[in-house]
């Protein structure tokens, strides 16, 4: 047959329209172009002028389409009508189900606030949610930082005002060398994804930590395979090397940081350990040329980190003397920490020698002149091209805060924060912890909480105690046992309120957030928890209400389901006041729309919120005659002001739409970013895009763009005074005590300088018994739980093995297609087991929550994910093993109250072949019944 | 059967980087997203919330582990889709000239409506390229965004395939292999682009970049060493040096 071919149109129509507005697809926020065909939604892809991705958009951004039609959808609100549990519901109307919320609620207000606990996950609302729980009066409210990546981002805001992902990222465009700890296969998405590839354009070399090589490790050019939960022990071996060979930044040191302050060093004084400060409480550093202390911050000072200061008998000596003596110990060498690590020394010294060598022979300088907050001009910006990134896999252990501690300490002896090349904070970051809020607890019943509810503490005045030294909170978040728990713990909820400890609670309001399933450690005990009931036969959490968008697990154990509305059926806005999206160099957020209509009775969560303020009658919602301040959650992001000129969106305000971060309300706003493709962005001048925390030009600038009320400039805190505060307390000095049980854990955990102490469940437990670690990790193309009920992204994750090293796989004699039980101190699950050679040899691990509940997700009961599919959470407890001292010992971070995930220890022995894992649960009635048998997207 | 045009004037694919690909699969429901909206039948997926989902996708991901002898074990992603071969045989194979290879640019597609689906193309590819969807029993595989890349109601910069432009990494490039001053071709030259299976002789037009070399051993005289030679052997000579560093600062 000769060669033909037929006529093709090559330039159909595209779409009728494009709408443009943000991914909700996982927590990154990127910008889509949502094409439309006949009223329904086409095709999505990303948007080209979006600061966060560019145009690119992953996998779950483009498999959105499947998320707005899957069948899981909820369609109506839900009162529970079966024993909680059995997903036995019948659908009321919206009146009566604001009705039964607030009729409960409002009598909980005016007597006892604090038995309502309003806890959220993965939503991006949380300065309304905040607001409105702060109103309501109740201590107990928080999002899901705590069991997510709190040690991160407190540890980040402690040492250095400001952590990675939201508050900062690499100079893709110049960095030399980038190392990436513990980083999983996301966060942040996207912009991991392009700064990686604009790396390897350039020939950048990257090092990738991680037990496990996949996703980012897999095209790092070194791959440094550690064995979990001793990243902080290598970091220290790096930070000896350096300082050893004097490979330090003592110029940026000297200027930037607490590194030259003067520190109390006699231990018998009540200030041992504090910094020497003036009567203004001015930090003071020793004058090279006076030989005298004055202030930190006087202009033309000269600190001297070789000297020490003594008056009245006690001796101060510079933060660096004491952080050089700490860490030229011979127990943080390479070869001291090789073999906890699984790295040989001679690695860990050459990859020393990398940075040494990057930060210092191959500086780069940009030629712009600036001035610093002391007033002292600089002809240029000069940079050390290094840059790192990390997230939960690091910080979800027991010894997290420390470790993400040392690695800023790190990055800041390389003079590698805030200078070209190195780490940039993105507005309104960086942000030191005083200008942080305080903790608040204070109940007053009928009104409002004193204050917001999180923060950074300074020391102990600002824990969330009850007089007779109790816990405020339900979670125990700002307690003795995890005093800079900034995020809450919401892992910690259901436990304590079913133990009813510290006391007993009446309503769990939750929100987005699969507690019944993937979302807390020890999930067949939660189970159980959310349904036991007690000698009247009463639940003992006697009221609960969700509000999901989909039939998650969690549903079946609500006594009233508030159904949400999917991301491209509401308003949302990603707001500087929440989690921003900002660049580098620029700030900027962004508006969800509604781009379709709900074809269900259903509400976006965040304007029922606003509805029940409004019914509750709380401050901020109603006006002085009680009448609604704000019809819906679009109407709030508009016209609600936090101070003066400032509210949740900061672009397109004042009259004209031309004010940037401050100005009056403007009513065209939400059509202005529409217009502009659903965000704004503001760029920061040229001489202010380095040296953020000390540069004048962009302290101006942020007082101007509202993200200051007033400058402040500040050091970095090599040095953290607020956690010498605790230790003191701990030392049984100063008026609010620690009890005697928990003095030794705070005087071991809360060192002023990064410290490395081995992941708690490791100590508790016999490692011989439990010899090997055991991780997950979420895969690209699925977030957390919300994947599976995706017909695309199932179709790529629908299976999750547990991953076996080569070491374990010879030692336990595995062949392919086998099951194994897996055994913790805590429980046991079998499983299908898969050889994996590119992990570390004492490693197994899965991904993260594709392990389903049969009933749930629409799905059918032979879906893979419900039977071959399995949790590592039953392996988890919330609890420490007992210590035979009758104490719950929370399996969390003693800084922060971090869920320490990744601290669990297994063991894992071959099993007879079986066909689905263990443990299973019983079937939950859907309440949406199940998705069809097949599907054709796009049909004609 | 059907034949092949003697010669194509573009030679129009994609190359591959095997170095930044990250295996995040956008490549694959970028796809999936676009052309079950666009040429031909759309992309049905059969029990799609059942025991075993599956679909048709034009382009798939693939992971292997790779273990050299000195080195720790790596993980290659490995994207695949139709490689728009020179000597297509799903062309030649094809009883009733459905499958073609386009004369002005190369890129090998199936005029659906000719289709019987009687799978022979399928069969005759040896990467696997082509699926037959099982809704319309009509043979699918890449068609280069063809409905794209010409497409005159799309801004010029989205002229390129659905792939291309949502790869967050840069993995993958699309161009004219044709033309010796094109990015695909330059990038072949500069990186080492290699054919999948060369000895099949099908001339793929779409190249693959290789991985560079990993995990390169510490030299046993590391050159960097000098560099952390320490500045002093005690606490009281490290003082002394710190003394003098700041002097000079």
């Amino acid at each position: 047959m000769k060669h033909t071919q037929p006529q093709l149109d090559t330039s159909p129509e595209v779409s009728d329209e494009i709408r443009k507005t943000t991914c909700y697809m996982c927590a990154c926020r990127c910008g889509i172009n949502v094409h439309m065909k006949s009223g329904k939604v086409s095709y999505i892809e990303g948007n080209r002028d979006h600061p966060v991705n560019k145009g690119v958009l992953c996998a779950k951004g483009s498999a959105g389409i499947m998320q707005i039609n899957a069948p899981s959808r909820l369609k109506a609100p839900l009162k529970r009508v079966g024993p909680r549990g059995s997903g036995a519901f019948e659908e009321i109307s919206w009146d009566e189900a604001l009705e039964m919320a607030t009729s409960r609620m409002s009598h909980l207000r005016e007597t006892a606030p604090e038995k309502l606990a309003f806890f959220t996950g993965r939503d991006q609302s949380q300065s309304l949610t905040s607001f409105f729980a702060q109103g309501f009066g109740t201590p107990n409210y928080a999002a899901h930082g705590g069991f997510c990546s709190v040690n991160m981002a407190a540890a980040g805001i402690y040492t250095m005002g400001g952590a990675f992902w939201e508050f900062g990222q690499p100079d893709w465009d110049r960095t030399k060398l980038f190392m990436i700890f513990g980083v999983a296969e996301d966060h942040d998405s996207n912009p991991i994804k392009m700064g990686l590839g604009k790396l390897k354009e350039r020939g950048a070399k990257i090092i990738g930590v991680n037990p496990i090589r996949s996703g980012y490790n897999a095209i790092a050019d070194e791959w440094v395979g550690i064995t979990p939960g001793t990243d902080g022990l290598f970091i220290l071996a790096l930070i000896h090397c350096l300082i050893k060979a004097g490979k330090v930044d003592l110029e940026y040191l000297n200027r930037y940081t607490n590194s030259p302050v003067l520190v109390n060093c006699d231990e018998t004084h009540p200030e041992h350990g504090l910094f020497l400060r003036d009567d203004d409480g001015k930090m003071q550093v020793l004058d090279r040329t006076s030989g005298k202390p004055v202030p930190f911050d006087g202009k033309g000072v000269k600190p001297d980190m070789a000297g020490t200061y003594r008056n009245a008998g006690v001796t101060y000596r510079p933060v660096f003397q004491l952080l050089a003596e700490k860490y030229l110990g011979e127990e943080n060498s390479p070869e001291a920490v090789a073999d906890r690590c699984g790295i040989s020394a001679e690695r860990i010294r050459h990859i020393a020698s990398e940075l040494a060598f990057t930060a210092f022979e191959e500086e780069i300088t940009i030629d712009q002149p600036w001035t610093d907050f002391r007033g002292e001009k600089h002809d240029k910006m000069i940079g050390r091209p290094v840059s790192f990134h990390a997230m939960r896999g690091i910080s979800a252990h027991s010894n997290g805060f420390q470790t993400c501690r040392a690695l800023h300490m790190l990055q800041i002896l390389l003079g590698s924060v805030e200078v070209p090349g190195g780490f940039r904070f993105k507005p309104p970051y960086p942000k030191p912890p005083e200008a942080h809020p305080k903790p608040h607890c204070k109940v007053t019943p009928g009104a409002a909480l004193d204050g917001p509810h999180l923060g950074y503490p300074m020391g102990p005045e600002h824990l969330a105690l009850r007089e007779d030294g109790s816990a405020a909170r339900i979670d125990k978040a700002f307690t003795w046992e995890n005093p800079m728990s900034a995020h809450g713990m919401m892992h910690m909820v259901i436990s304590n309120a079913h133990a009813g400890d510290p006391y007993k609670i009446d309503t769990l309001f939750l929100y987005m957030a699969n507690m019944a399933w993937n979302s807390s450690m020890n999930t067949k005990a939660v189970m159980e928890m959310l349904t036991d009931k007690d000698e009247n036969g009463e639940y003992v959490i006697p009221n609960i209400i969700y509000s999901d968008a989909y039939s998650s697990e969690m549903v079946a154990y609500a006594d009233l389901v508030l159904p949400d509305t999917t991301y491209l059926e509401r308003h949302d806005c990603i707001s500087l006041l929440d989690r921003p999206i900002s660049e580098a160099e620029a700030m900027s957020d962004s508006i969800r729309w509604p781009v379709i209509e709900p074809d269900r009775d259903v509400r976006g969560f965040q304007s029922v919120v606003i509805d029940l303020g409004a019914r509750l009658g709380l401050p901020g919602f109603v006006d002085d005659n009680g009448d609604a301040l704000y019809k819906d959650y679009a109407d709030y992001m508009v016209n609600h002001q936090r101070r003066p000129g400032v509210g949740p969106l900061a672009g397109f305000r004042g009259k004209d739409g031309q004010g940037k971060g401050r100005g009056e309300v403007n009513p065209g706003q939400l059509d202005a970013y529409i217009e502009n493709g659903g965000f704004w962005v503001d760029h920061i001048p040229t001489e202010a895009q380095f040296f953020k925390p000390w540069n004048a030009a962009y302290q101006d600038w942020a007082v101007e763009r509202g993200i200051y009320d007033s400058i402040q400039p500040y050091v970095f805190n090599l040095y953290s005074e607020p956690m010498q505060k605790f230790r003191l307390a701990a030392e049984g000095r100063g008026k609010i005590q620690p009890p005697d049980h928990l003095r030794e854990q705070v005087k071991a955990t809360m060192d002023p300088l990064p410290i490395w102490y081995p992941p708690f469940e490791g100590t508790r437990v016999n490692e011989a018994e439990y010899p090997y670690h055991a991780l997950t990790q979420r895969p690209m193309a699925m977030y957390h739980s919300w994947g599976t009920q995706n017909a695309w992204l199932r179709q790529i994750h629908g299976r999750n093995p547990l991953y076996v090293s080569a070491e374990i796989w010879k030692e336990q004699g595995f062949k392919e297609g086998d099951w194994a039980k897996v055994s913790s101190a805590h429980g046991e699950i079998t499983v299908p087991v898969l050889l994996m050679e590119a992990l570390n040899g004492k490693t197994v691990w899965t991904w993260n929550a594709i392990g389903k509940r049969k009933g749930a997700w629409a799905l059918d009961e032979k879906a893979p994910e419900a039977n071959e599919g399995f949790l590592l959470n039953h392996l988890i407890h919330e609890l420490l093993p007992p210590k035979g001292d009758g104490l719950r010992w929370s399996n969390s971070d003693p800084v922060t109250g971090q869920a320490a995930w990744f601290d669990l220890r297994v063991n894992v022995t071959r099993t007879d072949a079986i066909t689905a894992s263990e443990p299973s649960f019983g079937t939950i009635k859907s309440p949406i019944g199940q998705g069809p048998n097949e599907i054709k997207v796009g049909a004609k | 059967m059907t034949s092949l045009p003697t010669e194509t004037a573009k030679k129009l694919g994609l190359v591959i980087d095997l170095d930044t690909c990250v295996g995040c699969h956008a490549c694959v429901v970028a796809c999936k997203g676009w052309n079950t909206q666009g040429y031909g039948a759309p992309l049905s997926d059969q029990d799609p919330y059942g025991e075993s989902p599956s679909g048709t996708f034009l382009n798939r991901v693939h992971s292997f582990e790779v273990k050299p002898a000195e080195a720790p074990a790596q993980l290659v992603h490995f994207p695949k889709s139709c490689l728009h071969c020179d000597d297509a045989p799903c062309v030649t194979v094809c009883p009733t000239g459905a499958s073609y290879k386009r004369a002005e640019d190369g890129i090998v597609l199936v005029n659906e409506d000719a289709c019987i689906g009687c799978g022979l193309c399928a069969w005759a590819c040896p990467y696997g390229a082509r699926e037959m969807d099982q809704a319309e029993g009509v043979m699918k595989k890449c068609t280069l965004c063809v409905d794209r890349i010409y497409n005159e109601n799309l801004p010029e910069v989205d002229r390129e395939p659905a792939c291309v432009r949502t790869c967050p990494s840069g993995a993958r490039h699309f161009g004219d292999f044709a033309d010796e001053t094109s990015n695909v071709s330059k990038l072949v030259a500069e990186r080492g682009g290699f054919d999948l299976m060369p000895e099949l002789g099908t001339k793929p037009v779409n190249k693959y970049l290789p991985p560079r070399p990993k995990d390169q051993a510490v030299e046993e005289f590391d050159i960097l060493a000098p560099l952390l030679e320490p500045v002093a052997t005690d606490a009281g000579g490290f003082l002394g040096w710190l003394d003098k560093a700041l002097e000079r600062i």
